[in-house]
C-alpha cells in the first residue's frame, strides 16, 4: 500500500514518531479553530464538542511524545512532517464548517479524519521494511482503528439531522 | 541534532495573533490565514520583519490575525501604502492582502500601477466574486448572470480578468491558488515572496454565506497542466483560454524591481507635525 502523493516519507523510527506527533498536533489546532468559530457564531454546544475533540487529540499527541522517549519529535516534525499536497490526515476540512452545523456533522468530520489517519498508518506499516518501524506503525494502526470505532459509537448517539438543519429563521440577509 | 537557529525558528502558529477571526464558519479566508502563517514559517522570517497591509473587506481583516506588523488601511488603497513602506524600508517583507472588491474595483487603478511599478512586494487577492462584508453586492469578478437584489438577473457585465490585467500591466510573478489547498497555497506564497518584484497571487476563496455555490470550487480546481512561463504573452494566452480554475504559478518574469535611492535622515516628530499645522 503506498502513501498518497505529497505525504511525508517515513524512513526511520524518529520520522514515524515525528509524523504521528504532527498529525495529532495539527488535529488539535484545527479543532481549536473550529471551536473558536462556533463560540464566535453562538453555537456553544458545538464549540464544546470541538473543544472535547481537541482535548482528546492533545492526549494522543502527548502520548506519542512520551512514547518517542529521547527523540525530539517537535524539531524532527518541523523537518519531515510536511504534506506538499493535501493536508495532514486529521486536519478536518474547515471548508465544510457551517455556523448551524450539528454534533453529528462535527463527528462525521472527525470520523473522516480518523479514517484518513488509519489509512496513512496502514500504508506506512505495509511499506516499512525496517521491523521496528513496521511494529510501531502497526501499533498506530491499532490506535487509529480504536479511534474510528470510538467515533462510530459516538455517532450512533446522534441521529442524522433533519433536512432543514441549515434553515435559519433569521438568516444573513443579502442587501445586494 | 538541530541547530540553535532551527530550535528558535517560528512555527506557523507563532505568526498568529491572539485575536480570533470572525469570518463565517466555512469561509475560505481561514485557510488563507493558515497559508500565510505556513509560508512565513517556511521562509523562516521573524514576525517583526514582515508587514501585512490591507484595505477594507472580509479579507482585509487578516493583518489583525497575524503576529506581524500590520496596517489595516483605507478601502482600495493598500497597495499605495505598501509601496511607500517598501521603498522606504526595503529590508522588510511586505505582503498586501485584499479582496476582489477592494482590489479590483475601489483599488483597481492602484492595481494597474503597482504591477507597472514593480516594487518588490507580494499582493494576495482573496477572490470570492462578491462583496461579502457589505452583504452580497456584485463585484468586478462576479459572473454576468449571477442574480442579486441589486442586479436582478445578473449584471450582464463581462467579469474583470485580474491575472491577464496583471500580466499586461507588468506584474513580475502571477499565480492562482485555491484556499482549500492551504499547503499548496503556502508553497506558492513562499515562492511569490521570494521572487523579486511585484508578485500577484489570486486565491479563489469561497464566500459560503452569499455564494454557497462556491463550495463546489473544491471539485472544480485543478493543477495547471503546464508549469510557469517567463513569456507574458504565452502566459496571457494560457490564462485567457483556461477554465478559470487552473491552479499554480503561471508566470515568472525577470524585470528588475523598482527601488529608488532612499536618503535616510533622522527626523524629529515635531518636524513632521509642522507639515500638518493649519
Amino acid at each position: 500500500m503506498s502513501q498518497p502523493t505529497g505525504a511525508p516519507e517515513v524512513s526511520s523510527l524518529a520520522d514515524l514518531f515525528a509524523v504521528a506527533f504532527q498529525i495529532e498536533a495539527d488535529a488539535v489546532e484545527r479543532y481549536e479553530v473550529l471551536a473558536a468559530q462556533m463560540e464566535t457564531h453562538n453555537n456553544p454546544d458545538l464549540a464544546a464538542i470541538f473543544r472535547d475533540l481537541a482535548r482528546a487529540e492533545a492526549i494522543h499527541r502527548d502520548e506519542i511524545r512520551r512514547l518517542a522517549g529521547d527523540i525530539d519529535v517537535v524539531s524532527r516534525a518541523r523537518e519531515v512532517a510536511k504534506w506538499s499536497r493535501g493536508e495532514s490526515p486529521e486536519e478536518v476540512d474547515l471548508g465544510a464548517a457551517h455556523y448551524m452545523m450539528t454534533p453529528r456533522h462535527a463527528l462525521e468530520l472527525a470520523l473522516a479524519g480518523e479514517q484518513r489517519a488509519l489509512a496513512f498508518f496502514q500504508a506506512a506499516a505495509a511499506s516499512a521494511s525496517d521491523p521496528q518501524i513496521k511494529r510501531m506503525a502497526e501499533e498506530f494502526v491499532e490506535e487509529e482503528a480504536e479511534h474510528v470505532n470510538l467515533v462510530h459509537r459516538l455517532l450512533a448517539k446522534y441521529p442524522p439531522p433533519s433536512p432543514s438543519w441549515s434553515e435559519d429563521p433569521d438568516p444573513p440577509s443579502s442587501q445586494g | 541534532m538541530s541547530t540553535a537557529h532551527e530550535r528558535l525558528a517560528c512555527k506557523p502558529a507563532d505568526y498568529k495573533s491572539d485575536i480570533k477571526p470572525i469570518w463565517c464558519p466555512g469561509c475560505g479566508d481561514y485557510h488563507v490565514l493558515m497559508s500565510f502563517t505556513r509560508a512565513f514559517a517556511e521562509l523562516g522570517l521573524p514576525p517583526e520583519q514582515i508587514v501585512v497591509v490591507s484595505g477594507i473587506g472580509c479579507s482585509s481583516r487578516i493583518p489583525a490575525y497575524t503576529n506581524c506588523y500590520g496596517f489595516h488601511g483605507v478601502h482600495g488603497r493598500s497597495l499605495a501604502l505598501a509601496a511607500g513602506l517598501k521603498v522606504t524600508r526595503p529590508d522588510l517583507t511586505v505582503v498586501v492582502a485584499s479582496g476582489d472588491g477592494d482590489g479590483y474595483s475601489i483599488g483597481g487603478n492602484h492595481f494597474l500601477h503597482a504591477c507597472r511599478r514593480n516594487v518588490d512586494m507580494t499582493y494576495v487577492v482573496m477572490d470570492n466574486r462578491i462583496y461579502g462584508m457589505t452583504k452580497g453586492q456584485p463585484s468586478p469578478t462576479t459572473e454576468p448572470e449571477f442574480d442579486t437584489a441589486l442586479s436582478p438577473g445578473g449584471t450582464g457585465l463581462r467579469p474583470f480578468h485580474p491575472l491577464v490585467v496583471a500580466l499586461a500591466s507588468g506584474a513580475n510573478f502571477v499565480a492562482r491558488c485555491f484556499s482549500g489547498e492551504p499547503n499548496e497555497t503556502a508553497a506558492v506564497l513562499a515562492e511569490a515572496i521570494r521572487h523579486p518584484g511585484f508578485s500577484f497571487v489570486e486565491i479563489l476563496s469561497p464566500c459560503v454565506t452569499f455564494r454557497p455555490d462556491e463550495r463546489d470550487w473544491k471539485s472544480q480546481v485543478h493543477q495547471a497542466p503546464v508549469g510557469a512561463t517567463s513569456d507574458p504573452a504565452k502566459a496571457a494566452r494560457r490564462i485567457m483560454t483556461d477554465d478559470g480554475f487552473n491552479i499554480g504559478i503561471l508566470y515568472r518574469g525577470d524585470r528588475r524591481p523598482y527601488q529608488p535611492a532612499v536618503v535616510q535622515r533622522h527626523v524629529e516628530l515635531s518636524e513632521l507635525e509642522k507639515e500638518f499645522e493649519l
